[in-house]
């Protein structure tokens, strides 16, 4: 049987059992449009702006453990997909994005809404095609889901001219694939593991450090039979928060930047590291030099050999699927007649507690001012930290991420790598509609929301009832921070002036909007929003534009020269 | 160090540019890249000649392997091998410089390729070692145009890059 081109896009993606599209229509995929619009298998969510549709595409993956897949037309629609492509980029997120192209006779023209989409998202795709031929479509849609999942996760472009979506050839969808040039490790060796092991048991001041990999590999049971068979202390990431229960007493917290005092000390001071599915970036790791004073045997899980050894040195790489590679490991150890030096950790266990004593996240509560941070703990108690929670960049992404604790994985969903104002609210929508029945929060200041405010629109649209919670401090809060602290209080266009009234606007476009004012109200508020199950609810918190985040590591530092709240 | 990295890649549009692009995107040296296709259609083979400490060719590896569209990578340097480039020297060759720059090409084990009353162009090759030494052996002042391949290079012996 023979079908067009788009035909053959459409039934590639019912095979791959594609749930929903976020795409947003043009000339070039008028054709895969048509097709969508003639079945309900594949359901497609019409965004506001291809950037959400790629962040939405996004969240619904890092909330699942499927392949997200947005469409979008050529051109403009490329270019404004390019910000969410390299977002995924950055987190390792598998993303299939199907982008229109100009009829193949018309490439290379100037044609009109033309772009070299396979040229200008090479540095932030895991791989891109071009495909030419309508034959070739479904063995490369095969390839894309593939690579996508496979190995390091990261997004696939996959641009199809107009004329090959209208070309008919015969379908088949190939059952496997086979691309010799691609062969992601899936287990260690037997030896490295063996050296991993007892090297973990001669630790003295041992350190379990994980990252997004933990996650992505859905290994966060391995991760926590490890932890608690050895009794070490555990830190996450912020890629890596819900790897390792946030409210176990082996956890130390988030490190690096604006991590816990315990977590970052912890770090410094080890004298064995294990790093799982986690890469020593600047964020963690801000001054390599100085962490490499105090020296130490470092273990290093990555499905990414090119991630061994970028930054840090390290001494043991085990190489492979985080999962697997920790199923090898607690073999090991269990085999091991050796076990953890109890004597040692004791005095270790001791050294953290004084560390943790010192309450590095404690903050000044106030009766006249909301503090950012009440409101994260108070969203957090009143969600029983059972809420899936986007949040987009800044200050009160750290503030979400110190302060809610996030017990499981896949529950938060943040830019970590990219750092993209904007991603909060159309990451919730893809979270929402992976989880219809779950409490989704969204956690986002007035600087972001802006990125992507007109995507309230497609929440209106699809029912999506998200829990907005902006903490409006009128400041670009981490960016003021910042200009405090390293730029003599000047303020150099941080103030967010002539900002929107966010209660009308929020109803202007068909949902609730809530602005607190008082911290006696906040607690209120949130339980009114929550409570509302089918509303979008918009709460626009007042809160102290003076707050800043801490601790922190200013960049460049060392993890031990971390500031204290007090010491300013 | 100067490395030779030899690289088997897909014969596909756009792979030597994810090759450049790797390098221009993450600060790495290219001093010279040849590309061109194997005895096996479906593949490419490029040199590529880079410098850098130690943590940075080891990357330079990785990253390569990392490539969907490389097959197969080899740092040359690693071990034993042969290194040639081709280069085209046209240069002004009148009255008792025509002998002159005949004898050293010969020297250089080189060959006149084309002859006009007033130029000859000399091919010569070698490590690109040799051919700097040519162009500083001849009077500079001569030399109307120059053009090379880039290194190419091989393993010796038992040190293969195939499928």
């Amino acid at each position: 049987m023979e079908l067009t081109g788009a035909e053959i896009v459409i039934r590639c993606l019912q095979e791959e059992g594609t749930e929903y599209v976020f795409g947003y229509p043009g000339g070039a995929v008028l054709f895969i449009y048509d097709e969508l619009f003639k079945q309900d298998k594949v359901k497609h969510v019409l965004v506001r702006h291809e950037q959400a549709a790629v962040h939405a595409a996004d969240g619904y993956a890092r909330s699942t453990d499927k392949v997200g897949v947005a469409l979008v037309t050529s051109g403009p629609g490329v270019t404004n997909a390019v910000t969410g492509i390299a977002t995924a980029y950055m987190d390792s997120i598998p993303l299939v994005v199907i982008s229109g192209q100009v009829p193949t006779g018309y490439i290379g023209e100037d044609a009109f809404q033309e772009v070299d989409a396979v040229g200008i998202t090479r540095p932030c795709v895991k791989h891109n095609f071009l495909v030419k031929d309508a034959k070739d479509i479904a063995s490369t849609l095969k390839k894309a889901f593939y690579l996508a999942k496979s190995g390091r996760p990261g997004p696939v472009l996959v641009d199809i001219p107009k004329d090959v979506s209208t070309t008919k050839v015969a379908f088949e969808y190939p059952e496997t694939v086979n691309i010799r040039s691609y062969h992601p490790a899936q287990s260690a060796p037997a030896e490295q593991i063996r050296q991993a092991a007892q090297l973990l048991l001669s630790a003295k001041r041992p350190m379990v450090y994980t990252g997004g990999g933990v996650v992505l590999s859905d290994a966060s049971k391995q991760l926590a039979e490890l932890v608690r068979l050895l009794g070490y202390p555990c830190t996450n990431t912020l890629m890596g928060l819900g790897g390792y229960p946030a409210t176990d007493k082996q956890f130390l917290g988030m490190l690096g930047m604006h991590g816990t005092l315990e977590a970052n000390f912890a770090m410094q001071h080890c004298d064995v590291l294990l790093a799982v599915g986690a890469r020593f970036d600047d964020r963690v790791i801000g001054n390599v030099a100085h962490f490499a004073q105090v020296p130490r045997k470092i273990i290093h899980i990555d499905i990414d050999l090119a991630s061994i050894s970028k930054r840090v040195k390290v001494d043991v790489p085990l190489v492979g699927d985080v999962k697997h590679v920790l199923d090898d490991l607690l073999g090991a150890l269990r085999a091991s007649k050796q076990k953890p030096d109890a004597a040692a950790l004791k005095d270790w266990w001791q050294q953290i507690e004084s560390w943790r004593s010192k309450k590095s996240l404690a903050y000044k509560y106030s009766d006249e001012v909301i503090k950012p941070q009440f409101v994260i703990e108070k969203l957090y108690e009143i969600t029983g930290g059972d809420a899936f929670v986007t949040s987009d960049v800044g200050q009160h992404q750290m503030w979400a991420a110190q302060y809610y604790k996030f017990d499981q994985p896949r529950r938060w969903i943040n830019s970590g790598g990219l750092g993209t104002m904007g991603f909060g609210l159309p990451a919730a929508m893809g979270v929402q509609l992976a989880h219809p029945g779950s409490t989704v929060a969204c956690v986002t200041g007035e600087g972001s929301i802006q990125m992507n405010i007109q995507e309230l629109s497609t929440c209106k649209q699809f029912r999506l009832p998200i829990k907005v919670l902006a903490l409006n401090n009128r400041y670009l809060g981490m960016v003021r921070q910042w200009q405090e602290f390293f730029h003599g209080n000047r303020y150099s266009e941080s103030y967010m002036d002539a900002l929107p009234d966010f209660v009308k606007l929020a109803e202007a476009y068909g949902h609730v909007g809530i602005r607190v004012t008082k911290p006696s109200d906040v607690e209120g508020a949130i339980k009114e929003a929550f409570a509302r199950k089918n509303d979008l609810v918009f709460m626009d918190f007042q809160t102290d534009p003076t707050e800043n985040v801490f601790p922190m590591v200013p960049g460049g530092k060392g993890l031990s020269e971390i500031i204290m709240a007090e010491d300013l | 160090m100067r490395h030779i990295i030899s690289l088997l890649m897909q014969n596909e549009a756009g792979a030597l540019s994810r090759v450049a692009g790797l390098f221009s995107a993450r600060g790495y040296n290219i001093e010279s890249l040849t590309v061109a296709p194997t005895e096996d259609p479906t593949l490419s083979r490029m040199t590529i000649v880079t410098s850098g400490s130690d943590a940075i060719i080891e990357q330079i590896n990785k990253q390569l392997n990392k490539l969907v569209d490389v097959v197969s990578v080899m740092d040359l340097t690693d071990g034993d091998h042969i290194e040639r480039e081709l280069m085209l020297v046209k240069v002004r060759a009148e009255g008792n410089d025509r002998e002159e720059l005949k004898r050293m090409t010969d020297i250089f084990r080189g060959r006149v390729i084309d002859v006009t009353d007033k130029t000859y162009t000399i091919e010569l090759t070698g490590t690109g070692h040799k051919l700097d030494r040519f162009l500083q052996a001849i009077d500079h002042a001569l030399i109307l145009e120059t053009v090379r391949t880039g290194a190419s290079g091989i393993g010796r012996g038992n040190r293969i890059l195939k499928l």
